[in-house]
Order: structure tokens, then sequence, then C-alpha cells
């Protein structure tokens, strides 16, 4: 690409590497953004410097933030006594769209992983059990995935919790919101069936 | 190149966007690798699950390239076993060693219909002391199987109760003499049939474990056995510490 004046193609050669894009589509996107410099380059450009600048990991809870303390430990009003488990940000993120949830969180940042030598010590469990009685939490909620790493972390956790005292409960597991069983999975089928409750 | 075969998953990470890269033990090709198109999306992610058995079919253009596989589910057994945490570690560790042990695209059918039968049994009662049958096999298959036919020191069948750390054959009561604190313990329950205490099945993963860690550990090259492995014995211990545990 030696028509290319190296300014640009190294954007898109960065660009190419964020997801969902590859070096045919990101090149579209740069000759979109040149398009509309002003409108959508420039305040793009500000917008990520400064996200650039101010991103940080919540000391507390581990999700993203541009403070020490995320806006969701930062309010007194989560202080609900229950704590509610995520392999990642983006389950957190996921679970605070359906607004159910009105406690606080705590993101592992991975689950264990025999594969990739993932072990207790790199994910953030001593970190989860010293906030159990710092904030006087009744309830931890485990929400991993449903995959044999997140429910071999789900147990781990579970027992380094024992001694605290806390309740610990799990997300349940079956058919989802507008599922159809024909489409389903025999696992999830026979998850749903054990907990089946009463109509 | 092209085959056709069953086969049990042993591991699944992704590559790039969509796509992942399996693991999988099968009876005529052994452990072999390959990339599943879509294998990392949310439609594939019951099916690529440890320990599920899959049919598969095997592409490449060459026989040393990794290959493609079109999969589809025989039997899931992993969400069976999500809610028992032994029978989980139990599974992981069975996957790890698996994969970590054997070589790529070595049949070992024999060791196959063991490993299947292993899996058939996890969260069955009793299970714990297939497992650690299969960890004998294990040692045999990759070459480092113990010699507990008579005693090394007397020639006797009778009383076996140690194995020699160092060889691997069985020692009796009366061979062991005063070097029987160097020795390891052999749990009845590896002389013969029938149900195994805790503390059995503890002293049989401790003595599988010693050869699994200084015998095959070298010799791959690696430094350490599969973490599943500890967590299966640690979660082992917990639960024989509460045995009202049903978790």
């Amino acid at each position: 690409m030696g028509d290319i004046p190296p300014q640009i193609e190294a954007l898109i050669e960065m660009m190419a590497r964020l997801p969902g894009l590859g070096p045919r589509s990101a090149r579209r996107a740069v000759l979109h953004l040149i398009g509309k410099r002003e409108l959508l380059m420039t305040p793009l450009a500000t917008a990520m410097a400064e996200v650039a600048r101010s991103v940080q990991n919540c000391t507390r809870c581990g999700n993203i933030g541009t403070d020490m303390l995320c806006p969701i430990c930062a309010s007194d009003r989560r202080a609900t006594g229950e704590i509610c488990v995520v392999e990642d940000v983006s389950d957190l993120w996921a679970m605070e769209r359906g607004g159910a949830f009105k406690g606080r969180y705590h993101v592992l940042g991975g689950t264990l992983s025999a594969l990739d030598a993932v072990g207790p010590e790199e994910l953030r469990i001593p970190q989860l059990v010293a906030r159990i009685p710092e904030e006087n939490v009744t309830e931890v909620i485990l929400a991993l995935n449903a995959t044999v790493d997140g429910q071999t972390t789900a147990h781990y956790i579970a027992d380094a919790l024992e001694a605290t005292g806390a309740q610990v409960t799990s997300l349940a597991q079956g058919v989802p919101i507008g599922g159809e069983l024909d489409y389903l999975d025999d696992g999830t089928i026979g998850a749903a069936l054990k907990a089946r409750k009463r109509f | 190149m092209d085959w056709r075969d069953e086969g049990v998953l042993l591991s699944m990470r992704k590559h790039g966007e969509s796509a992942a890269i399996i693991e999988v033990f099968t009876p005529a090709h052994g452990r072999h690798a390959g990339v599943v198109r879509g294998g990392g999306g949310r439609r594939m992610a019951p099916i690529l699950q440890p320990g599920n058995q899959l049919s598969l079919d095997w592409r490449a253009r060459l026989e040393d390239h990794i290959g493609a596989f079109t999969v589809e589910p025989l039997r899931a057994r992993a969400p069976a076993l999500m809610a028992d945490r032994a029978a989980l570690a139990g599974l992981s560790a069975t996957c790890a060693l698996l994969s970590f042990s054997l070589p790529e695209r070595e049949p070992h059918a024999a060791f196959y219909s063991a490993s299947i039968a292993l899996f058939d049994r996890l969260g069955e009662p009793g299970w714990e002391v297939d497992y650690l049958r299969w960890e004998m096999q294990l040692l045999d298959e990759m070459g480092y199987g113990l010699d507990l036919a008579t005693c090394a020191v007397t020639g006797s069948r009778d009383d076996l109760a140690y194995v020699s750390p160092k060889t691997g054959r069985a020692v009796s009561r009366k061979g062991a003499g005063e070097y029987a604190p160097r020795l390891l313990k052999l749990p009845e329950v590896l002389m013969g049939q029938g149900p195994a205490s805790a503390v059995e099945i503890a002293q049989g993963l401790t003595l599988t474990g010693h050869f699994l860690a200084n015998r095959l550990v070298p010799e791959l090259g690696r430094r350490t056995l599969p973490e599943a492995r500890q967590r299966l014995v640690d979660t082992l211990a917990r639960q024989s510490a509460r045995p009202s545990d049903t978790r």
C-alpha cells in the first residue's frame, strides 16, 4: 500500500486490531473518519485520549472507572449487603443493563483454568474474602458462566467463603427468555428440568 | 486429508473472533487438535465443553496441518456434573492429564475406552476409585507402570503394603523393615476390587502423583502436573473432612 501515507497506514493497522474489524473494514472506518474529521474524528481522538489518561480499575471491586472507586462502589445506595461475583467487566455491564441487581459487584478477572494455568492467586479471590467482613456482606451471588471453568471457580469461591458466614448463592440455569426447547442443547434442558419450580 | 471419528473434548481456546482451537482424544487418532470455525460463538459454547463426546470430521490440505473440525454433539457430560464439585474437579483433572500426557496424533485405543469408562462413571458412587485406577492405567500407558505383583525384596506375593519411590515396585511389610517410612504406602484398594475409604484414595493419589510428578513430568519437559489434578486432590480431602457435604 505504497500510496497511503505512513501515518494513515499506521492508523489502519491499529484499527484492524480492534474486535470486529479486519484490514479491509479498518480501511473503510479510517476513510469514514477522515471524511468526517471535525464531526467524528477529532471528538473521537479527544475522547480516547481522555479515557486513556483517566481509566483505572476500581480498587475495591475491579470494575473499570475513572476514580479509585467506581460509581457503584462509591454509592451508599448500593451497600445492600449483597455482592455479585462476575468473571469480567463485560459481565458486570450485562448485569447492570438488566437493572435487576441493586447491590455491589466483584470482578474476578477470569476463571480458574487448567489449560491456561490460571490459579486462585491470579484471580481476585482473596480480595473478595476480605470484603465480606469489611462491608457486612450477607449474601454473595455467584454469577459465573455455566461452563466447566466457570463452575469450578464457583465451587472454589464457595469453599473460600465458607468461614465468612455469608450466604453463597448462584444464578439459576435453564431456558432463556424467548428460548425454544427445540433449539436448546441437552444439558440446558436437563438443568432446567432439575431446577423446575411450582407453577 | 480427512477422517471421521468420535472423541472426547479435552480443551477449547478461542482463536480470533469467532473460531476456536479444540483438542480432542479419539480412539483412532489419539490426541488431536483442530480449528472449529464458529467455535468461539454462543451457539457452540454448550457443545465445546471439556468432557463432552463429539462426532468429529477433520479436514486439512496436508497431513501435518492443524486442519479444521466439523463437530456434532454425541453426549454432553459437563452439564450433569456442574453441581457436583468433586466430580467436576475429576472431570477437569482427567481432561487436563490427558491433554498434558498424551503425545499428539498417536492412537491409544484401549486407553481411550478406559477413559470413556471413567468419564461415564464420574459423579456416581465410588467414582474416586475408578479415577485412581485410571491414573494407574495412565502411568502404564505412558511407560511408567507400577509393578505391584510381587515384593521387590522377598519375592513374596503376600502382605504387599508399600511401593518403592525409586523403582515403582511393591514391597511387603516384612521386606520393608526399617525402610518403611521412606516408602510410599500401597493402599489395599489398588491390590483388589471394591470400595475404598477416603484415606485409601488419598494414599493412592499420593502414590500415583509421585510417579506422575517424578517420572512423567520430567520426561515431558514440564515443571509440574496440571493444577486441575491438585485441585481434585484438595477437593477430595475437603470432602472427606466434611462427610455431610453433598454439593
